[in-house]
């Protein structure tokens, strides 16, 4: 009698939940923010009259799930989040070509496209900086720091937290950054110095921004635009854009390698690099700098031209082998120092 | 058995010959599966296959199910008949196993090309369904014919479908993540690469205690469990006794107050923890200032992880305890205490012992919750990292690798089948049963002075302190950034739960759409989860056959392993065919049902090992056959297990967080996945407004089934 019902339970819903495949449908998976994935996705609706079914994943999540999924794939498009995960996706056969044209996008956008051959298209760029909460550093009377040098000063001991590259793909950003600044070694003596005033390696990215605005800890390194929406939200947030110059992530948008919606998949590329919808971002506080070279940059993002940028080889730090050889080093050498 | 054995072969037949045998794309009420020999090869039945000549897969199961029914018309001898059915059904089972799996020809039948070439296979369908089901209870039907399990048909059923479910849902996806485990980076098998990461420095390092550096992940892992183990088991045991055995004031709210841990998204109980304790928190500020010391990070690390885990699975151990506490027979006690025992005395040495059962269950389920618990320490862990969270960043981390996250769980594994083993060992053969049916009136002895006013200042204690917390996120919802900025608002209510009556009754808050979807599915996984883990429960108390041990290990299974593993190996395993679930409302049902069957099959066997198995023999005596016995003695006398089963089947449906982020769709999106995302994006008031509409819900839902299940009398009043 019981499994009768369960057998009727059962059967009853996987009559009612066949899977969509008509035409005019897409189904997005969204790793930027929630509200801009809300709006973009009604905007697009608005224009084509597709019917989008659209969730919010982070990036890792994502990655994971087309990973599951490569054989049988249920999204089409991969719209946003940092541009690592994306170019992994692309070095697995994961993600197809779109077929973009992507001379009006700005350099380092196309260069996403060039190092992937045209699976994966850079739409945003942020850079990489320190933040800190002003009420503690007043409160300690402790001067700000300017620099990625100063974090080193041992009077910033356990006032500093990071995020760690062994599950954060900004963690991963910022170590790259530094071998780029400085060459290996030196970077690796550096976050050994650093690593003597961290509190904390955290799992998410994220996460040091967001404990410095709380108060909970007094120096963060993460993406700027993070920062600024923290700022904006009324947090005492104070960023810093270090003056040996900085790093920086490219978000990037993919289709998934059997897209049952091909057609769609390439209308929201197209759709999603127009400069009119770029602009859409920062009514929704997302204060990245837009990939198309005809977009208005919003006032609040971090002005990439004021900020020292170093010229970030997604080619070589962006490959799976130098992660892997770099990582290993990070927990060989640094890991250990934090306490 | 012919009546049993008919009535399947009916359903084998009407599901094979009439029903589409792939899951179909199109509406199934428009019946085109049927009728439309146009339909796509898919989208069809086996009658049009056959009548447009285009399959002959379906022969041997055709053939066995009209052998079966000549047979079972014509053959006299039952038993001969029982070993055909057993026959036929394995053969078809494997059959139809061997060619969703291997069988070339099917595959390449089964699969839709699109127009790039690229290839989609197709899962099953409701006539392929039901077809296995007909044949596993034909199986078991059989089974019971050659005189096993007493020949009983019901229990050999239930037996059947409970080992049937647990390998499909359970044993199959799990064992394709700890593949993973043993896969070298080739994707070949390396039993070297296995070793090395299984025995690797940074599981099982102990360099913590020696030196400033960090201890491996498996022993934080072990020690936080043991420690919250035993913590809860000792919180939830004084607050069963202090509302069974006291007049306490305020069993009611105390009542409420334990249960509204379980009702909580676990990330909620974090961060209030943190503004309370944080370096910037109340608590901290507090403390900092009347004695004059710096504020410290002092909460982020074990000790935060584990006040968190102590407030999260309190109520779980109190819910196991509660009903076991009850069911102690006063006679019992009674006579220890005219041998001249004091009250005291009496609790150690008859109603403690008595009283095994739960706690070790009680233990067990706080052990197993600790080690699988995610939420709690990615937001209070600090540096204190634990198998879960390690096993989440290997699959979703920046430098991923599914080879480790399978070792990890393996070493998680083993870490739960020896506390498994133990709990076993500790139980012993005893008996423990004290609900006889035999005349046992009276009263249960009050506690000791003494012993009763610590109970019940630690349960005040306690309360007091989930209260604070609780008030705190009550509080948080109406503030415009919690921590920061506490001006009134209710804004974050509005944005979530606006409805406008403009043209009708509209919807517009943007939490609605995972609101609904949440209640409806937790809705219907719950009684599932009830009746699979209390069925499964009955068996293993109630029955014997072999293999029991590793059976009950088998549904443990999936509760040991964090939701993170079990959301993966869902995705591996029911993405493609044959069982193709992934992207629909289906398999967050299942996910639910098999996460949370272990604490229906704890609960009901802590309860069940108290009904003596003379109540069942009586109800035997007197005519009644095994299923009214059930109905009847066993489960109005189970309610309190029911109840909690329910209770926290549904609860944990709604609020589980790393199984359910991997598997919900856009179509099918969960409230919590929703919160997360929420509060990932720093918008915490909408995340904890959110939180507190399902807490009330939750509480809600809860007091309705109380209601609807009502108490057990064990005795006259």
């Amino acid at each position: 009698m019981n499994k009768f019902k369960y057998g009727v339970a059962v059967a009853c819903l996987l009559v009612s939940s066949s899977v969509a495949l008509a035409d005019g449908k897409l189904n997005v998976v969204c790793s930027t923010e929630q509200s801009w994935c809300d709006l973009i996705t009604s905007e697009f609706e608005k224009e084509t009259g597709v019917d989008v079914s659209m969730i919010r994943k982070s990036t890792g999540e994502t990655l994971a799930q087309i990973r599951a999924e490569a054989k049988n794939p249920k999204i089409d498009i991969w719209w946003g989040g940092t541009g690592d995960p994306h170019l992994v996706a692309a070095e697995e056969d994961l993600t197809q070509p779109s077929g973009y044209d992507t001379s009006k996008l700005m350099g380092w956008a196309r260069g996403m496209a060039n190092i992937s051959g045209g699976k994966t298209i850079g739409i945003y760029a942020g850079a990489l900086g320190i933040g800190y909460n002003a009420d503690l550093i007043a409160e300690k009377n402790i001067p700000a720091p300017k620099c990625w040098k100063d974090l080193a000063d041992p009077v910033y001991h356990g006032e500093v937290q990071v995020a760690s590259p062994n599950s954060s793909g900004t963690a991963y950003t910022e170590l790259a950054t530094f071998v780029q600044l400085f060459g290996e070694d030196k970077a690796f003596e550096l976050l050994g110095q650093i690593g003597k005033n961290v509190n904390q390696y955290t799992k998410s990215g994220s996460a040091p921004s967001k404990a410095t605005a709380r108060g909970e800890n007094t120096i963060s390194i993460g993406f700027m635009h993070d920062m600024v929406k923290l700022a904006t939200s009324g947090f005492p947030m104070k960023i810093v854009s270090p003056c040996e110059g900085t790093g920086y992530e490219v978000g990037a948008v993919s289709i998934i390698k059997g897209a049952r919606n091909l057609e769609n998949a390439k209308k929201w590329v197209e759709f999603g690099l127009r400069p009119k919808t770029q602009a859409l971002a920062a009514t929704v506080n997302s204060f990245q700098v837009p990939s198309h070279s005809e977009s208005t940059v919003p006032p609040e993002s971090p002005d990439l031209a004021s900020i020292k940028l170093i010229d970030y080889d997604f080619a070589t730090y962006g490959s799976s082998e130098t992660r892997k050889r770099l990582i290993d080093r990070w927990n060989k050498e640094i890991k250990n120092i934090a306490k | 058995m012919r009546r049993t054995g008919y009535f399947w072969l009916l359903i084998g037949m009407v599901a094979l010959f009439l029903l589409p045998w792939y899951a179909i794309e199109t509406s199934f009420w428009n019946f085109s599966w049927l009728f439309g020999s146009k339909s796509s090869f898919q989208n069809k039945s086996t009658f049009l296959h056959i009548y447009n000549n285009s399959s002959v897969i379906y022969a041997p199961l055709i053939a066995a199910l009209l052998i079966a029914t000549f047979f079972t018309w014509r053959l006299k001898n039952d038993v001969s008949l029982a070993k055909l059915y057993v026959g036929i059904s394995i053969f078809s089972i494997g059959y139809i196993i061997i060619q969703a799996f291997f069988l070339d020809g099917f595959i390449h039948l089964a699969i839709d090309q699109n127009s790039d070439g690229f290839k989609y296979p197709l899962g099953l369908g409701i006539g392929g369904f039901l077809t296995c089901v007909s044949f596993l209870f034909l199986l078991t039907t059989g089974v019971s014919g050659l005189g096993k399990g007493r020949g009983d048909a019901f229990i050999i059923g239930i037996i059947g479908a409970i080992l049937a479910l647990v390998l499909v849902f359970v044993f199959y996806p799990v064992s394709q993540i700890l593949v993973q485990a043993f896969t070298g980076e080739e994707q070949r098998l390396d039993i070297g690469h296995f070793f090395n990461n299984f025995l690797g420095k940074d599981i099982w390092s102990l360099a913590c205690l020696t030196s400033s550096n960090y201890c491996g992940v498996a022993f934080n892992s072990l020690f936080l469990a043991v420690m919250t183990g035993l913590g809860t088991t000792i919180l939830g045991l004084a607050f069963a006794l202090v509302i069974t055995r006291t007049n306490f004031r305020g069993k009611k709210i105390l009542h409420i107050l334990t249960v509204v841990p379980i009702i909580t998204p676990p990330f909620v109980i974090g961060l209030a923890l943190i503004l309370l304790f944080g370096r910037t928190g109340i608590i901290t500020d507090f403390v900092a200032d009347t004695l004059d010391i710096s504020k410290t990070r002092w909460v982020y690390g074990f000790t935060g992880v584990y006040i968190a885990q102590l407030l999260s699975f309190t109520p779980i151990a109190f819910l196991v305890l509660v009903g076991v506490v009850e069911g102690i027979s006063p006679s019992m006690e009674e006579a220890s205490q005219t041998l001249n025992a004091n009250a005291w005395t009496t609790f150690k040495k008859v109603s403690l012992p008595l009283m095994r059962p739960g706690l070790a269950n009680a233990f067990l389920i706080g052990f197993i919750e600790s080690i699988a618990d995610f939420g709690n320490p990615l937001i209070l862990g600090g540096n204190f990292s634990v198998l879960s969270t390690d096993i989440y960043y290997s699959i979703i981390g920046s430098s991923t690798s599914t080879s480790k996250a399978g070792t990890l769980a393996i070493v998680l594994l083993c870490l739960t089948l020896s506390a498994f083993v133990i709990q076993r060992a500790w139980l012993g053969k005893k008996s423990y049963s004290t609900i006889t049916g035999k005349g046992d009136s009276g009263k249960n002895i009050e506690l000791s002075p003494k012993f009763s006013i610590a109970c019940q200042s630690i349960t005040v204690i306690w309360a007091t302190f989930t209260f604070v917390v609780y008030s705190m996120i009550l509080f948080g919802s109406f503030v415009k950034l919690w921590g920061y900025d506490n001006s009134f608002t209710m804004d974050h209510y509005t944005r979530s739960f606006a409805i406008s009556f403009e043209n009708g009754i509209n919807f517009v808050g943007v939490a609605w759409d995972s609101y609904f979807t949440t209640l409806i599915i937790s809705g219907i996984a719950a009684p599932l989860t009830a009746i699979v883990g209390l069925a499964t429960a009955y068996i293993l108390v109630r029955q014997r056959f072999a293999f029991k041990n590793s059976f009950e290990f088998m549904t443990m299974l999936s509760f040991a392993i964090p939701g993170t593993v079990i959301g993966v190996s869902y995705i591996m395993a029911f993405n493609t065919p044959p069982i193709e679930l992934t992207g629909t409302a289906i398999i967050l049902i299942v996910v639910f049902i098999f996460r949370n069957m272990p604490v229906g099959v704890r609960g009901g066997i802590a309860a069940m090992s108290q009904l003596d198995k003379s109540l069942d023999e009586a109800s035997i005596t007197l005519g009644a056959n095994s299923f009214t016995t059930v109905r009847r003695v066993i489960l109005p006398l189970l309610k309190p297990a029911i109840l909690a089963a329910l209770v926290y089947s549904f609860v944990r449906a709604i609020t589980s967080v790393s199984a359910v982020i991997f598997l919900v769709s856009a179509e099918h999106n969960m409230a919590t996945s929703f919160i997360v995302g929420r509060v990932e994006n720093g918008e915490f008031g909408i995340g904890i407004a959110y939180s507190t509409v399902l807490i009330f819900t939750m509480l809600a839902v809860i007091l309705l089934m109380q209601l609807l299940i009502g108490k057990r009398r064990l005795r006259s009043k």
